[in-house]
């Protein structure tokens, strides 16, 4: 029984790890109106990094970059973390796939 | 109207294709039509209640509940898909000859079915979580127009079930001799590519090392947001900017299938030659 326990323990510690190793804290993102806000941020090249995406608005999101290869639906009310990256030196695109014409912002990864 | 008749047939295609694939790679075995039909029944129904539980799907596992949701099914799909196969290898030739499996064929063909089916359902469910999400935002919405914005998605269902019909049709045009060596290759892409779009979720997810973030870039050659390259993944398993881990998952899954189907293709084939 208490082998299993410490067993547990073991296996969530190796679980938290990845997490804990980026010990940068999250990029906050707000989703109001169908916008992204801000809509244009940077983050250094070549590191990976989190993005914290709340939802303020009163409909389901999907927060969606092919280039950051992130795909994370978002309830009403609701934040998500995302891990991203590393991304080369360079301007990339982040939108809400549910509101694609107005929900977009801009990542430059700035060596 | 169309922004959301061009969303829903998005995700609707990813699905179609996949089904598509399916029914080709059926043709002829008995009672299919119900199996894959249920298929889908089943699909849409786990969307509609994966929907409603989004939320707290979203928060299991830390935050990492829709990763080990998504790459879950996404292995026991690849497993259906890999099943199918090596029945195939062994059976097909016997279903092409006579185009219906009988006495004890039909029961180790609905087993196949069975298999078969549970990946149409997964596929429906994947995907169609996300339009229900979609629509359900639209309806809830009290702005402007819900009624064109649903009519819109009903249109993109639509669309996306044509798309699968057609590749279903050209399909089975093929001749009987050649479809199912066809649609067994198609099958072991589908599963590759499925197995690697669980390795990306769970490494994009830091839960397995990713061995390389990204090995190469086709992203100037065919990115992966355009239809024809969304269809590419879905049906392939197309990846623009690969991890290490994923073509890892990719490779192995393909080499598999390919090597046991081989394999039992061979060795019936002996046998028929020695009476």
């Amino acid at each position: 029984m208490r082998c299993s326990k410490t067993l547990c323990g073991v296996c969530l510690a190796l679980l938290a790890l990845p997490a804990l190793a980026h010990g940068e804290a999250p990029i906050q993102l707000t989703l109001k109106d169908h916008r992204i806000v801000p809509d244009h941020f940077s983050v250094p090249a070549g590191v990976r990094f989190h993005l914290q995406v709340t939802n303020q608005d009163d409909t389901v999101d999907e927060f969606e970059s092919y280039d950051l290869k992130v795909e994370k639906i978002v309830v009403a009310g609701g934040t998500v973390t995302v891990a991203a990256g590393p991304l080369h030196p360079g301007t990339y695109k982040v939108f809400d796939d549910y509101h694609p014409d107005t929900a977009t912002a801009f990542v430059t990864a700035v060596p | 109207m169309l922004a959301s008749l061009l969303i829903v047939f998005r995700e609707v295609l990813e699905a179609g294709l996949i089904v598509g694939v399916v029914l080709a790679a059926t043709e002829g075995v008995v009672e299919r039509g119900r199996f894959i039909a249920g298929g889908i029944a089943c699909g849409v129904a786990g969307a509609a209640i994966l929907a409603l539980f989004a939320g707290a799907v979203s928060s299991a596992f830390s935050g990492n509940g829709q990763e080990i949701f998504t790459a879950s099914i996404l292995i026991v799909a690849t497993m259906m898909l890999g099943w199918h196969n090596l029945w195939m290898a062994s059976h097909g030739r016997q279903i092409a000859t006579q185009m219906k499996a009988m006495g004890r064929e039909v029961v180790d063909g609905q087993r196949s079915l069975l298999a078969m089916a549970v990946v149409v359902a997964i596929a429906v469910l994947r995907e169609g979580a996300e339009v229900v999400l979609f629509l359900y935002g639209i309806a809830a919405s009290t702005k402007s127009g819900p009624a064109a914005l649903l009519f819109g998605g009903l249109l993109g269902v639509l669309a996306g079930a044509a798309v699968s019909w057609v590749l279903y049709r050209g399909l089975v045009a093929i001749p009987l001799k050649r479809l199912f060596a066809v649609t067994g290759a198609l099958v072991a892409l589908l599963a590759a590519g499925m197995a690697g779009q669980a390795a990306a979720t769970l490494a994009g997810a830091d839960l397995i090392p990713a061995w390389g973030w990204q090995i190469w870039n086709t992203s100037w050659l065919l990115p992966e947001d355009t239809l024809v390259g969304r269809a590419l993944h879905a049906l392939a398993g197309y990846s623009d900017r690969p991890m290490g881990v994923q073509l890892a998952a990719y490779v192995a899954t393909l080499a598999t299938l390919l090597i046991a189907g081989r394999l039992m293709q061979a060795a019936p084939a002996r046998r028929a030659n020695t009476h």
